[in-house]
């Protein structure tokens, strides 16, 4: 059964892909809508039947499907593996998944790709259920790679613009990068386990075998792979670019798979993560910058969709904060929650986007609260479950890796979260009030939203706003059940019940501040952002992280590779070939002189020959 | 008489032969270096007869006198066939089997 989570997936986008194959052009919409959304559906299903059979005892099901390399001490399984890390994931991953299927089932309707789009979603829920599943590091690396493959098929997906594939080829490189660290993390892990099994169970319990310098690097490389795919510093830049594909694309990116794989790797090698909590807090140094430096950029963007890229890398900042500090359950239950409402708060922008005729410049939206009544609703409830109100979701997950920052005594780290905290507050505001209460500059005829990219909106409005539940604190009456479940190994910190609730209350009060402060700023009237001072000129241009990363990164390179073709390949390598080439030649003129048709030269040959063939007969024989 | 003069005088023979054929073009003067070499072995076929007392080198260019007789009636005809279709007896001509000759 277990299999069958992963495999419906790939076998319906197999299914789908060569039924697109066979007509491109037919639309087979009610087909391509059945079996796109239901596949995914069954496998929602069938992740529930799992997750209750965990629950009610079971610890981890494995399931081998068949052996796939056998050399030796090498054998690699394709094998799933559910834990209860795992089953959280896949839970989320799965049901969430459905709802943007069913969403993106509206949103793409009139596509004439329908079919080819539904065939790379599938192959994307698959892919990252595989790396979620995987039952060794080799498999999670496949994958790993299949997740970013998709990506790459779903961002260029509209690929009749150019601007379109760079996007898909920057986050397709940009991965690599982050790939790169994570197969060297896992050859070295193997290297160092001297071939005593290679599933996730048996480098647990032979973690011991490798020396702490080992691991640290282990721990380093990994966190690279997860720096690219969960568009972490320095490795973030795809990610706004990345909102070149469909909204349900970056729904599911955002939301469901994709970016959370990095968070989810980290929480799956947690047994090397407690071994070196140095690393683990240099992760968590990076987690809190990229918290607030995405979040400062998030503040003066006017493009909805990337202020919500980058309010997923804060968000996912804040993740790796948790899990670097060693609260890897708050950190996966920061994934749970977010997966709620930065899905729905995606959806809700395409559902805006749609209406306004794919406007995306939110100061040219305004005043929609009336049209898009029920959009208005669920993103409000998203945007207060992003920004910590309590009770709704993100107040219990964020809080809680606040006071583990707090509690673990890394305050720089907790400062930075509670500003980012105030800021995401900010920005979330700023988006809603200026796209729902400002005055509308323009009035544009608003295009109906199908129901079928409402329902899914409502359905994770309730989850965002109930799902903090399942984590919250004792001291908000809660028991964390979901850090129960996981059973991960976090790291052991107590808090006294009064100084939680004055952290509580202090992230409420920012998060209050920062939405007041959006409020006076846009909920009557909305303006573009006017670049009058320096640092608005440096925040408006994303710190020109992207210029420094062109000057720094490709120019160079792109200098080299002009060298290598233009000097290095034609003059010495060809030259080289050249010089080989112009010596034959001439030796072959040589010769070819030899053969001139004139039968004295050959009697003069003959004569040579023979008169050679005689001299050395005279001297072997010892005449002469 | 030694009969290394004769071995003197035919090595002599067969190189002047042998450098009337590499050096000339007239088909005659080839023809004629040929017969010389030729001869020239055929006298020290003759020779060796002598010296070894045995019949059978004098027979053999007996049969050689015959047989460059016989040659030298197909070899004239030869050149005369090669004079009338190329109107020359220059061996140089004669160059239609090398590829791409520029004076076939």
């Amino acid at each position: 059964m277990l299999s069958f989570i992963v495999i419906l997936p790939f076998l319906s986008a197999f299914l789908m892909g060569v039924v697109y194959l066979e007509n491109t052009k037919k639309k087979r919409y009610s087909f391509y809508t059945l079996v796109g959304v239901g596949t995914p559906a069954i496998s929602t299903v069938l992740s529930f039947i799992l997750g209750s059979q965990l629950l009610t005892g079971s610890d981890t099901i494995h399931d081998t499907l068949f052996q796939w390399i056998d050399i030796g001490d090498f054998n690699i399984s394709v094998a799933f593996m559910a834990d209860r890390l795992s089953v959280v994931m896949i839970s989320f991953i799965t049901f969430i998944g459905t709802l943007i299927h069913i969403y993106a089932a509206g949103y793409m309707k009139e596509d004439e790709n329908y079919g080819k789009f539904f065939t790379y979603f599938n192959l994307f829920m698959g892919s990252m259920l595989l790396l979620v599943l995987a039952d060794n590091p080799i498999m999670m690396f496949v994958g790993w790679e299949l997740v970013g493959l998709s990506s790459y098929l779903l961002i260029g997906f509209y690929h009749k613009e150019s601007s379109n594939i760079t996007a898909a080829n920057k986050a397709f490189i940009l991965n690599r990068v982050g790939d790169f660290g994570f197969i060297m993390a896992i050859s070295l892990l193997f290297i160092s386990l001297e071939g005593s099994g290679f599933t996730f169970d048996s480098i647990k319990e032979n973690i011991t075998m490798i020396d702490h310098e080992t691991l640290s690097l282990i721990g380093i490389l990994l966190f690279v792979g997860a720096m690219g795919k969960s568009a972490q510093i320095p490795l973030y830049v795809w990610l706004p670019d990345a909102m070149a594909g469909p909204t349900p694309v970056s729904a599911l990116i955002h939301a469901a798979t994709m970016v959370t794989a990095g968070v989810y790797m980290v929480a799956r090698y947690s047994f090397i993560y407690i071994e070196i909590p140095d690393i683990g807090l240099f992760i968590a140094t990076i987690g809190a910058s990229s918290a607030l430096f995405a979040a400062i950029i998030a503040s003066y963007q006017s493009d909805i969709k990337k202020i919500l890229a980058y309010s997923t890398m804060s968000q996912l900042g804040y993740m790796f904060m948790a899990v670097g500090i060693g609260a890897y359950s708050s950190g996966i239950f920061h994934v749970f929650t977010h997966a709620f409402f930065k899905a729905l708060l995606f959806m809700g922008a395409g559902a805006v986007i749609i209406a306004l005729h794919h406007e995306q410049n939110i100061f040219k939206m305004g005043g929609l609260k009336k049209e898009l009544k029920l959009v208005y609703i669920t993103m409000f409830i998203a945007t207060l479950a992003i920004s910590g109100i309590p009770p709704f979701a993100g107040f219990f997950s964020k809080d809680a890796i606040l006071v583990t920052a707090f509690a673990s005594e890394h305050y720089i780290l907790w400062g930075m979260g509670s500003l980012t905290a105030m800021l995401t507050a900010f920005y979330m505001f700023r988006l809603l009030f200026t796209v729902f209460h400002s005055q509308s500059t323009e009035t544009k005829k608003v295009h109906a939203v199908p129901a079928a990219m409402t329902a899914p909106l409502v359905i994770l409005a309730l989850g965002s706003a109930t799902v903090g539940f399942l984590g919250a604190n004792e001291a908000y009456g809660g028991s964390a059940w979901i850090n129960t479940f996981l059973a991960l190994p976090d790291a052991a910190l107590s808090i006294s019940h009064t100084k939680e609730y004055m952290l509580g209350g202090m992230n409420v009060l920012l998060a209050l501040l920062g939405m007041g402060l959006a409020y006076k700023l846009f909920a009557k009237e909305a303006q573009e952002v006017k670049v009058d001072t320096l640092f608005k000129k440096v925040v408006v241009n994303k710190f020109y992280i992207d210029e420094i990363y062109g000057f720094f990164v490709l120019k160079p390179l792109l200098i080299l590779s002009h060298f290598i073709a233009e000097v290095m390949d034609p003059k010495i390598f060809d030259g080289f070939i050249n010089f080989n080439v112009w010596g034959y030649r001439k030796s072959a003129l040589f010769f070819s002189k030899l053969q001139n048709g004139k039968v004295r030269y050959y009697a003069l040959y003959i004569l040579i020959g023979v008169s050679g063939m005689s001299c050395y007969l005279l001297l072997k024989l010892g005449v002469l | 008489m030694t009969p290394e003069l004769f071995f003197l005088l035919a090595s002599v023979l067969f190189s002047i032969g042998l450098v009337g054929l590499v050096s000339r073009k007239n088909l005659f003067v080839l023809y004629m270096s040929i017969e010389l070499m030729l001869s020239a072995v055929n006298l020290l076929l003759a020779t060796f007869s002598k010296v070894l007392n045995d019949a059978n080198g004098s027979v053999i260019a007996l049969l050689i006198i015959a047989v460059i007789a016989a040659e030298a009636v197909l070899f004239l005809a030869m050149i005369v066939h090669i004079y009338r279709t190329s109107r020359s007896v220059d061996s140089d001509h004669l160059n239609k089997l090398r590829e791409g000759a520029e004076n076939a």
